[in-house]
């Protein structure tokens, strides 16, 4: 009974759980409500993913309004992946969001903290799980907004800057996805993806449907910040409260590429998208671009958020560089790239609000000796960083792996050598702060009476941490349902 | 498809490009969203256009009426204003926020205050 109620529950919990964190106006009973709603929302997604592997799509009718006419909630492998993603990150994120939130913001803002939170994941997810393109140009905004006002909670006045400058880039982005979305309901009449998918073959060769491919990939790529309409993306990461910072460089973006992955594979098709439309050679070109001059960039920042924001990045160009394969392989390594960049980034972060939370800063300068006097949360940040780079018996090695094998495949051998040139930047930018925490001459002056972080905060970090080492020795889960969504995604659409 | 009948995708397009050029060209932030509001309302006008039928009437149940126009896209666009209402607020709430923290709302002047940091 309930099991047939999974896909809207998914949603529901969170959306639900938002105006209860509203009322109750105290701080603690609410960040309890949204670790309640959250974890539930990770069971659902553990659950439908199982489902969904088990006995393959699944398809909710609201209202049982059957799915051409009523909104529809597809689940397939792909999406119950991304669904799992951003779940589980919000279910270890939150025990750690308790301090760190207490820390950075002022205690009355706290409850309405959690209600914009629960109101963004609830966007995300609504995003992934839906099977209706207007749907999924509300949930978008849903999370967008929430976003948006979370990142102006940051303690700086920038962050009211980054905000805006956001709001302005994030809005423009979801008007052209939803002029995208009209065109596509002018020539076909319908907005469930399955439908359009079905009827779009018959009048590909228009302008309208053109230019509403070209609207929907320049929308997207704002989202997910593709070079060069990543401008928002570093401001916002670097002056969001540590824990909004965390969620979003592990999430936001996933989703957005996921929403790229289906409207170029199972709304338009591999044949119109990467043969009548040069979406390869841009998606590369772009790619390629990012994956160097963020990391570049990286090397060259003292405030290490930033510097893990621009590496977020060029992290993104790597997740677009294996769709531009437009093959199963570097399919796969996209997809597995979302789970593990989701991994590490969140890791990452969650480090960087573990010294938030003793220094008040993440200033390069101010870390120096720090391995000393905090050793496990520098620890985790090593260990995340090397995952990060690549490095073997880490899952960041895993999708690099996957991400070289599909340029291989393609004969692309001057692509994989790029790859590997990131990779030997990010070995740059991690080292500086190696170097900082562990080999400075002396110690930065404010180190004098700090310790370790908190449990509450160290605990969560080394879950991910774990995560980290441990689907990077064992890769049946990830690479089973990251290949197989592959397959279907290039299946269907051939 | 003469001139006249594309009349409302010429207005379309006018205010489109009018709204993102007062987007991208002005530096202050409230006439920014003047200009993302206006972007966001040539889309109305797009959704809108599309739903007409020539010669359908107002969509309402009625003897001895057959051809309707499309109420769907009323219905969506109802929906992407409430979006943009919400998209304005927020923005124009910043806006505030910003004023409060840097004394001026002209983009040039807060990034010479932050550089000055």
């Amino acid at each position: 009974m309930i099991a047939a109620q999974l896909p809207v529950l998914q949603v529901t919990v969170p959306l639900l759980a938002a105006p209860a964190c509203l009322v109750l106006r105290n701080g603690r009973q609410a960040w309890l409500v949204t670790l309640v709603a959250s974890w539930i929302t990770f069971a659902t997604a553990v659950l439908l993913l199982m489902q969904v592997l088990d006995q393959g799509p699944l398809s909710y009718a609201f209202g049982d309004w059957a799915a051409p006419w009523g909104i529809e909630y597809r689940v397939e492998p792909v999406n119950a992946f991304v669904l799992l993603i951003v779940s589980g990150i919000s279910a270890v994120l939150l025990p750690f969001a308790k301090s760190s939130v207490a820390r950075e913001i002022p205690s009355q803002q706290v409850s309405l903290f959690y209600t914009l939170y629960l109101l963004c994941l609830t966007g995300l997810l609504g995003v992934t799980i839906t099977g209706d393109a207007f749907n999924l140009f509300i949930f978008f905004e849903i999370s967008s907004l929430s976003t948006y006002a979370l990142i102006a909670l940051g303690s700086d006045r920038r962050a009211f800057t980054a905000s805006y400058q956001y709001l302005i880039m994030g809005s423009v982005g979801a008007t052209f996805i939803l002029i995208g979305i009209g065109l596509l309901y002018m020539m076909t009449g319908t907005l469930n993806l399955a439908d359009l998918a079905a009827r779009l073959p018959g009048v590909a060769e228009t302008r309208t449907v053109r230019s509403a491919f070209a609207f929907l990939t320049v929308g997207i790529g704002l989202k997910l910040a593709l070079f060069p309409l990543h401008l928002w993306l570093p401001n916002a990461y670097t002056y969001a409260p540590s824990a909004v910072a965390a969620f979003l460089a592990a999430t936001a973006t996933k989703v957005a590429v996921y929403v790229l992955l289906r409207f170029v594979f199972s709304v338009f098709g591999v044949g119109f998208a990467f043969d009548a439309m040069p979406l390869s050679m841009i998606l590369l070109l772009l790619a390629i671009a990012a994956v160097l001059s963020a990391s570049i960039v990286a090397i060259f920042q003292e405030n290490l958020k930033r510097m893990l924001a621009y590496s977020s990045v060029a992290q993104v160009g790597y997740m677009v560089l294996g769709i531009s394969f437009a093959s199963v392989t570097g399919l796969t390594a996209s997809i597995l790239h979302l789970f593990n960049h989701a991994l590490m980034k969140g890791a990452l972060f969650m480090a960087l609000g573990c010294v938030m939370y003793r220094l008040g800063t993440v200033r390069l300068a101010a870390l120096r000796g720090l391995g000393f006097r905090m050793p496990w949360t520098m620890a985790a940040f090593v260990i995340g960083g090397l995952s990060l780079i690549g490095v073997p018996l880490t899952v960041g090695f895993i999708s690099k792996w996957y991400l070289v094998l599909g340029a291989m495949q393609k004969g692309w051998w001057p692509v994989a050598i790029l790859v590997l040139a990131g990779s030997l930047l990010a070995v740059i930018y991690i080292w500086r702060v190696v170097e900082a925490a562990y080999f400075s001459s002396e110690e930065a002056s404010n180190l004098e009476d700090v310790r370790e972080a908190p449990a509450s905060l160290l605990v969560p970090t080394w879950l991910l941490i774990a995560a980290n080492v441990y689907f990077g020795v064992d890769t049946t889960l990830t690479i089973g349902v990251a290949r197989r969504a592959a397959e279907l995604l290039v299946g269907v659409s051939q | 498809m003469d001139t006249f009948g594309l009349f409302n995708y010429w207005v379309v397009v006018f205010l489109m490009m009018t709204g993102f050029y007062v987007v991208i060209a002005s530096s202050n932030l409230v006439k920014k969203i003047v200009g993302l509001n206006l972007f966001q309302a040539s889309v109305f006008i797009l959704y809108i256009s599309m739903s007409s039928v020539k010669g359908g009437s107002a969509p309402i149940l009625e003897e001895g009426v057959t051809l309707y126009s499309n109420p769907l896209p009323h219905v969506l666009i109802l929906t992407a204003i409430v979006v943009s209402v919400a998209t304005t607020a927020l923005g124009l709430a910043i806006v505030v926020r910003i004023r409060e923290a840097y004394g001026t709302v002209e983009e040039d002047e807060i990034h010479r205050q932050d550089e000055s940091l």
